[in-house]
């Protein structure tokens, strides 16, 4: 393009043009950048600000307590602080350290190195100084508002479990959920839930929903405002059919012997007590428990975290006698069985001794429980075969799960040739039944096992699924999936029951296994048994440190009342050696369950004198309600 | 006084409707923080914007094509002594104490700067301009801008350089050689990387980059683009703007208030205020057109320059198409020597526009 060149020329048309052009266009790029950022993506950039300023913070929902059948609290909540640092409050606050370090009972040193460590958490973020802080922590910061305005409290809801391992592992305790349990619980990182026992069992119905609070805030993280945030739905309350009266009474009876008790009701399946000893306390793992203590309870040889009662496989002992007896009452043998025990009898070429070395004499089925003699149990299990004996413990609940609502429970074990085919790739030795006859050999029941399975004999052959939570109190949908039946049957003539129990009465009684545990005026029964735990020639070769550690386990079962009975009690009690020793802690807890049933007629009986306003005539009124008449089963012979 | 009927009435009452959208900008942007009340100040610079408008407008541009070479001393002067006895600010020495008033020099050089170019090539020639006018030109401002940039300053250093591009292009300079220096400036990029500061290079890095570093160099770029783009179509009202009221978005009453604006008063109000510059821009031009002479052209055209380069980039920087380089919105922004810059160029083109029926 020519341009021309005059003093008074104005300026180049074509190239103003151009300017123009330029300008139009670069102002027409801000337009579709702005059309881009505002209407395109406004979405996105909505929500990038959004995040900016709204900071949503979880409001942790209360867990549900879990209580006793009659509402007393056993695990619960409690309202712990902690001290904070807040570093945007004050500027100086590093000056402040020694003071606060003294007055909150801190090691200084140890303190500046955790602040070290957490340099670079923004300063308006709170930082941790002591968790579960005391009352004069808590009276420290707020007399020092003033002089230390970088001191914040803050309250946290945490669980409190009874302390000295009452029931610990039934209850079970909370911990941070891992990876998988967040997936599985949809929470998120960092909520407490339930690991163990009741608390993981029912961790759904007893963790309730946490709640959000939203706040506004500015670039520095400075809370500018409210916005409505979601209240959290607590937890429910898990109302057990554990009796804290007599979980005490079964905890006190066990003391600190290592082993196991479990009390249920056999009519209706609730499990009114459960110990597993030796117990922790829960309450250590709230605030997170050092390794060393970890590690310490991993390798305790007496395994504090099992609940024994529903985890330990063991041999039954004696009490696997009832078992074998309902087996050869069922098949008609043991009614008319008589044996001459001298002390021990010889089958398929081996000498198997009774356990009264001088023998029982002439022993029918009731001596041959009462006294449990051992002769007449192989003899009975001898012309039962393992088949039999195998059919009828597994019909009557033993070898798998009772179902329990716990986690983790064990099966345990009934052994058959096609087992030991599978096992071990050898057949059946027919001596093993002999030993199986009297609950030694490899089979194993937990304590659980035994009173679900005994106590269903006792009241006819119904087995209720032993439960912790009362039916239909948590809806199915918080529970995890049980396909366990709630009940089975295995209908026993009257006969067959009464028997058995002409034989568990007499144990309780002078001249029985269990005298010593007689409780006079008190028709209840039972069953010692006494579980090797290596085999008579090992343990004749063990020193005498390792004799103590491999000492037989002793069992009980106890039966009240013994006709059609409310309670069975199985009391595991570990290289107890000598069985009377777990009859006399069954005893105390039926002692005291007998005693609270007797103070609650009283009071009963109190309440309706007071509402009759006079003596009841007749005391069948309050007295407890006959027995139904046993029902009888026509099938049987 | 008949030539107050010639004064460009459309370019006072855009600058006016721009400096007041600016001032309501700077008073929402700033409520409840600590720069709360910084509007009334603002108020008083236009005041005595408009007041230095007319008194500029009374100036004959003549005079100061034939002060060119005095100022241009001056302003070299001054620029060294502010280097010399600058206040240090921000870590930057742009301002010279005088009075209650700082005065960044640099705002002054930049009108200096446009009535040398225009005075360089407002005269008679007998050939087109070439590469020995472009050295000239690029020696003639280069010197301040180095200056400046030793401030340093390099946003308003730059401001600088469209006023000779402007003037090479309208004196006339071949499309050709015009395209070379461009491949030359490209070239010499490296070199001033190079020499950037820090700070400037991690802004440049930033813009390239900007989700690299969220919470460092690109966060006031990210801040500025979440304000714009949630100001959305209709914007979220006068202040309510959570990027502004809750200072998400780094000083928005000075380089960032387009970005404020446009979250308050959305994509309408933005393109509504864009309009408003281009309109402004464009009538300027037409005066430039009808100017007297080259030299009144040029000036105008100088002015021109300037502010659309300042807007461009500074709006630009909000909406993340150019890199943070910290240059105001022209009458838009919190501070007085832009503003005052601002209004004395347009009593130069006031004045230019006044001229073009006398003759002389």
């Amino acid at each position: 393009m020519a341009i021309r060149y005059h003093s008074d020329d104005v300026l180049p048309g074509g190239r103003i043009r151009v300017v123009q052009f330029l300008l139009a266009a670069a102002f027409l790029v801000l337009v579709l950048a702005l059309w881009q950022l505002q209407i395109l993506h406004q979405r996105h950039w909505k929500q990038l600000a959004r995040d900016n300023r709204v900071r949503t913070e979880p409001i942790p929902a209360p867990r549900g307590r879990i209580l006793d059948r009659r509402g007393r609290v056993l695990v619960g909540n409690y309202a712990s602080f902690s001290a904070l640092l807040v570093r945007q409050e004050e500027p100086h606050w590093r000056a402040d350290l020694p003071a606060i370090a003294a007055g909150l009972h801190l090691d200084l040193a140890q303190l500046q190195q955790q602040l070290r460590r957490q340099e670079s958490i923004p300063t308006y973020q709170p930082i941790l100084l002591k968790d579960n802080i005391t009352p004069a922590d808590v009276a420290f910061i707020d007399s020092h508002r003033d002089q230390f305005p970088e001191l914040e409290t803050m309250t946290i809801s945490r669980r409190l479990y009874p302390s000295d391992g009452y029931a610990a592992q039934v209850l079970g305790y909370v911990g941070e959920a891992t990876p998988a349990d967040m997936a599985h619980y949809h929470v998120a990182a960092g909520t407490l839930v339930g690991k163990s026992g009741l608390e993981a069992y029912y961790n759904k119905w007893l963790m309730g929903k946490d709640g959000l609070r939203r706040v506004m805030v500015n670039s520095r993280g400075q809370v500018m405002g409210h916005l409505p945030g979601i209240p959290p739905t607590p937890g429910h309350d898990l109302r057990t059919t554990l009796d804290a009266t007599l979980q005490n009474a079964a905890e006190e009876a066990m003391g600190d012997r290592p082993g196991a008790i479990v009390a249920l009701n056999p009519q209706n399946g609730q499990v009114l007590a459960m110990v597993s000893t030796p117990a922790y306390n829960a309450n250590d793992f709230t605030f997170g428990i050092t390794e060393k203590e970890w590690r310490a309870l991993l390798t305790n040889p007496h395994h504090p975290l099992l609940n024994k009662a529903i985890q330990a496989e063991l041999a039954p002992g004696s009490m696997f006698k009832i078992i074998v007896a309902v087996a050869g009452l069922e098949e008609g043998i043991a009614q008319h069985q008589v044996v001459d025990c001298k002390g021990g009898a010889t089958f398929y070429g081996h000498y198997y001794k009774c356990w009264v070395p001088t023998g029982h004499g002439v022993t029918n089925l009731t001596k041959a429980l009462t006294q449990s003699c051992d002769v007449f149990f192989y003899t009975l299990g001898n012309k039962l075969g393992i088949q039999t004996i195998a059919h009828y413990a597994k019909a009557l609940g033993l070898g798998r799960p009772t179902g329990i609502d716990l986690p983790q429970e064990a099966g345990g074990l009934i052994p058959t040739p096609a087992w030991k085919q599978r096992r071990f790739h050898q057949p059946w030795w027919k001596g093993q039944t002999i030993i199986v006859s009297i609950g030694q050999g490899p089979i194993e029941t937990t304590p659980l096992q035994i009173a679900h399975t005994i106590g269903g004999i006792a009241i006819g052959g119904t087995f209720m699924r032993p439960h912790l939570a009362f039916n239909g109190e948590v809806p199915a949908a918080d529970h995890p999936p049980n396909r366990t039946p709630k009940k089975f049957t295995f209908p026993l003539s009257a006969q067959v029951v009464s028997a058995v129990d002409a034989g568990l009465r007499g144990v309780v009684l002078p001249g029985g296994t269990a005298a010593t545990a007689e409780i006079p005026g008190l028709d209840w029964g039972g069953k010692t048994g006494t579980a090797q735990t290596v085999s008579d020639t090992t343990f004749a070769h063990l020193g005498r440190n390792l004799r103590r550690r491999f000492m037989d386990n002793a069992w009980f079962i106890a039966l009240y009342p013994l006709q059609n009975p409310t309670l069975a009690i199985c009391v595991l009690y570990q290289h107890g050696s000598e069985s009377y020793y777990a009859a006399n802690i069954a005893s105390q807890v039926v002692a005291a369950y007998a005693q609270e049933r007797r103070q609650r007629q009283n009071t009963i009986a109190a309440r309706l004198r007071r509402a009759l306003g006079a003596t009841p005539r007749h005391w069948a009124l309050v007295a407890p309600p006959p027995p139904p008449a046993r029902r009888s089963a026509p099938s049987q012979p | 006084m008949s030539r107050w009927r010639d004064l460009d009435w459309i370019v006072l009452g855009l600058a006016l409707l721009i400096s007041c959208i600016g001032i309501l900008e700077i008073h929402g942007a700033t409520v409840g923080t600590k720069f709360a009340g910084i509007y009334v100040k603002q108020i008083y610079f236009l005041v005595a914007g408009v007041v230095l408008l007319f008194i500029v407008s009374r100036i004959d541009y003549q005079l100061l094509l034939d002060a060119a070479p005095w100022l241009y001393l001056l302003s070299v002067g001054a620029l060294g002594l502010v280097l010399v006895v600058g206040r240090a600010i921000f870590h930057s020495r742009r301002w010279i104490p005088l009075g209650p008033l700082h005065l960044q020099v640099s705002e002054l050089v930049k009108l200096v700067i446009i009535v040398v170019v225009a005075r360089y090539f407002a005269g008679t020639r007998n050939a087109l301009p070439g590469f020995r006018d472009a050295i000239r030109i690029g020696l003639l401002v280069g010197v301040p801008m180095l200056l400046v940039l030793a401030e340093p300053d390099l946003g308003t250093a730059l401001t600088y350089l469209p006023v000779a591009a402007m003037g090479l292009w309208l004196g006339g300079l071949r499309w050709r050689h015009f395209a070379i220096l461009g491949l030359l400036g490209l070239m010499v990029l490296p070199l001033a990387w190079r020499h950037m500061h820090p700070y400037q290079k991690a802004r440049l890095e930033s813009f390239l980059r900007p989700q690299a570093d969220p919470l460092g160099t690109g966060y006031q770029l990210l801040q500025s683009k979440i304000a714009v783009g949630s100001g959305g179509l209709w914007g979220t009202g006068a202040a309510h703007g959570s990027q502004t009221r809750g200072a998400f978005l780094p000083v928005p009453q000075t380089d960032f208030i387009f970005a404020a604006y446009a979250e308050q008063y959305g994509f309408l109000g933005g393109i509504a205020l864009l309009f408003l510059y281009l309109l402004l821009l464009m009538r300027l031009i037409q005066d430039a057109q009808s100017a007297p002479d080259r030299g009144g052209g040029l000036l105008i055209m100088g002015i021109v320059a300037v502010l659309a380069f300042h807007v461009l980039v500074n709006v630009g920087m909000a909406v993340g198409v150019m890199p943070v380089t910290g240059i105001p919105l022209p009458l838009m922004s919190s501070g007085g020597s832009s503003l005052l810059f601002t209004f004395a160029a347009l009593g130069v083109a006031m004045n230019v526009r006044m001229s073009r029926f006398v003759n002389s």
